[in-house]
């Protein structure tokens, strides 16, 4: 558990960073510090490992002031990811993550063998280990920088805009990730970002931070989006906030419909209506056009590109999507394996949402 | 002229001083350049650390490589209280150049290293000096030896301006063959410089490429990325 206790940071200029700031990042959990630039996220984190000290407050990991322990000590037992990995250029793959347990003593033969451990816990092969940096794309480095920030087991990760260098896609992936490396690990998170987006997928409580480094709300994300504190929460959070709430509420009673498909490589016809076209194994390919008529063994190439897929047991947002973005209006659902489990309706995902309304008026 | 160097060359007694003299001219070369970066190393590492320090260490460094070479062989004997033909003046003039020119190459070296990787190295717990020792220095390498070589061949070529106080290795030559109107000395004398300062020169870039395994590429044009003003 980390605890701020009124925690205020200015700078000689006179400029205040962080403004008395109270809050608890509970142990086990992601706390995201969120905000615009200049809102004191970035001090907060930095404040936690004493690469800056308050001017004010105090803040504790598991009850002890950090203030109490020699900075380079503390530092080695607290994980900590960077923008850009900060990994060291001349210095291997393999001895980056080896850092940290070098520095407290676990001798060269250890320490590689745990950051051989390390890059297969972030999905980096083996052979890597023997490269540079510098030969590693973007996302690859972050994966390393994570694991030179896990390489010690330390109980306390932060996280500064980790995953902001780097593409939207590789970055979903790197979300991900974190969030699998989380389930197995439970480390205490602090995370900062200026992307709402990334708070409200990554984190189990969110602070979003306001210009001179104030507190504007800490709440677990759905509350956030639900119920936002003021009129800068509202407008940070973003004007998508009644869609995106959706990623927090289950599907649960949402009907999956069967559709008409066709397959890959069998004889084709004319069809009269939306035909989903799947692969022998059920994946979803894309879609016929009404009327549209094949002949010989259907081919891809005459697809129409099918929407983004729902899988089933997720939040209704995804099932929302699929249907928004189907071309023929049936969202496509698949199982956790991605084969194909039928199709779901936008009309019912509202139905469902103005059932559940009704559910929570009738207690 | 082909005959007369033949005939200098072929004199064991011109070919024992000329070897001599090449000894002589290594070491008084080669030692300034290794005290000069011992110095120049901590020198620089505080001075780019403190604002204050930097401008003074710079300005003081700047005007140190000013002062005369033959000047400072003369002054230093009454400052270190040795004899005036004491090969340890030019050493340690020599030596004084030799920091004055790496201090600023180990200033701009730390100063281009990437932030992040600086506050990497801080937050995983490594101590200011470990810091300097193991991250910083090592990837200062590149920016070090391109330093170093310009200083070898200043020191190379500053030791032969020794032979006017009477010790300057291979300079000694020069003097032997003015006073003379002698030219095969001139030439060997001229010829061995060069070829010292290739080889030192040869060497310091073979050494680079050793100490820095991770720069595999050749360096290549750093694209920043305009920020648009929208």
């Amino acid at each position: 558990m980390i605890e701020f206790r009124a925690v205020s940071k200015r700078f000689p200029d006179g400029t205040t960073a962080v403004d008395a700031l109270d809050l608890v990042a509970e142990s086990g959990r992601i706390t995201v510090f969120v905000g615009p630039s200049g809102c004191g996220k970035t001090t907060s984190l930095r404040m936690i490992n004493r690469m800056i000290d308050p001017t004010e407050g105090s803040i504790h990991i598991d009850g002890l002031d950090v203030r109490s322990t020699d900075p380079a000590v503390l530092r080695r037992g607290i994980g900590y990811v960077i923008q850009q990995a900060g990994l060291f250029p001349h210095r291997t793959v393999l001895d980056n993550v080896a850092t940290v347990p070098m520095l407290i003593g676990w001798g060269r033969r250890k320490a590689r063998a745990r950051a051989a451990e390390l890059l297969e816990l972030v999905g980096l092969p083996e052979a890597m280990g023997g490269r540079y940096p510098g030969q590693l794309s973007g996302g690859q480095q972050q994966r390393v920088g994570v694991a030179r920030a896990l390489a010690a087991d330390p109980p306390v990760l932060l996280m500064d805009e980790p995953f902001s260098a780097v593409d939207p896609i590789v970055r979903e992936g790197l979300q991900d990730e974190l969030l699998r490396l989380q389930s197995e690990l439970g480390k205490t998170v602090v995370f900062v970002t200026h992307d709402i987006d990334e708070a409200i997928k990554l984190g189990d409580r969110v602070a979003v931070l306001r210009q001179g480094g104030r507190l504007a709300q800490f709440a677990p994300p759905a509350e956030l989006l639900a119920r936002p504190a003021d009129d800068f929460v509202s407008s940070f959070v973003g004007r998508d906030r009644g869609y995106r709430g959706l990623s927090f509420v289950d599907a649960d009673g949402l009907t999956i419909h069967p559709l008409r498909t066709a397959t890959v490589g069998e004889p084709g016809s004319t069809v009269d209506d939306w035909t989903l076209v799947v692969e022998a194994d059920k994946r979803p390919r894309g879609w016929l056009a009404p009327g549209s008529t094949v002949d010989g063994p259907l081919t891809e190439d005459v697809l129409v590109p099918g929407g983004s897929l729902y899988t089933q047991g997720t939040a209704l947002r995804g099932a929302l999507d699929a249907a928004l973005s189907s071309p023929g209006g049936h969202g496509v659902a698949v199982d956790a394996g991605g084969a194909l489990a039928g199709g779901v309706l936008a009309d019912e995902v509202l139905a469902l949402l103005r059932r559940r309304r009704h559910g929570r008026d009738d207690q | 002229m082909i005959d007369d160097l033949r005939r200098y060359l072929d004199n064991p007694r011109n070919q024992e001083a000329v070897f001599d003299y090449l000894l002589v001219h290594m070491r008084m070369a080669l030692i300034p350049l290794v005290l000069g970066l011992l110095v120049a190393i901590p020198v620089g590492w505080a001075a780019q650390r403190n604002r204050r320090l930097r401008a003074v260490v710079l300005g003081a460094t700047n005007i140190l490589y000013t002062v005369p070479s033959l000047a400072l062989f003369v002054i230093l004997p009454s400052i270190l209280g040795t004899k005036i033909l004491d090969e340890i003046n030019v050493v340690v003039a020599l030596a004084i150049y030799t920091a004055a020119l790496l201090v600023r190459p180990v200033v701009d070296a730390i100063d281009a290293l990437p932030a992040h990787v600086l506050a990497a190295a801080t937050a995983v717990g490594y101590r200011p000096l470990w810091r300097f020792l193991t991250v910083e220095l090592p990837l200062a390498v590149p920016v070090l030896v391109a330093g170093v070589r310009v200083a070898s061949v200043s020191n190379i070529s500053l030791v032969s301006v020794g032979a006017l106080i009477g010790v300057g290795g291979l300079g000694q030559l020069f003097t032997e063959g003015f006073q003379s109107s002698y030219n095969p000395p001139i030439i060997v004398g001229i010829v061995l410089t060069l070829a010292l300062a290739l080889v030192v020169d040869l060497l310091l870039v073979g050494g680079r490429r050793l100490l820095t395994p991770w720069q595999t590429r050749p360096a290549r044009v750093k694209v920043t990325a305009v920020r648009s003003a929208a």
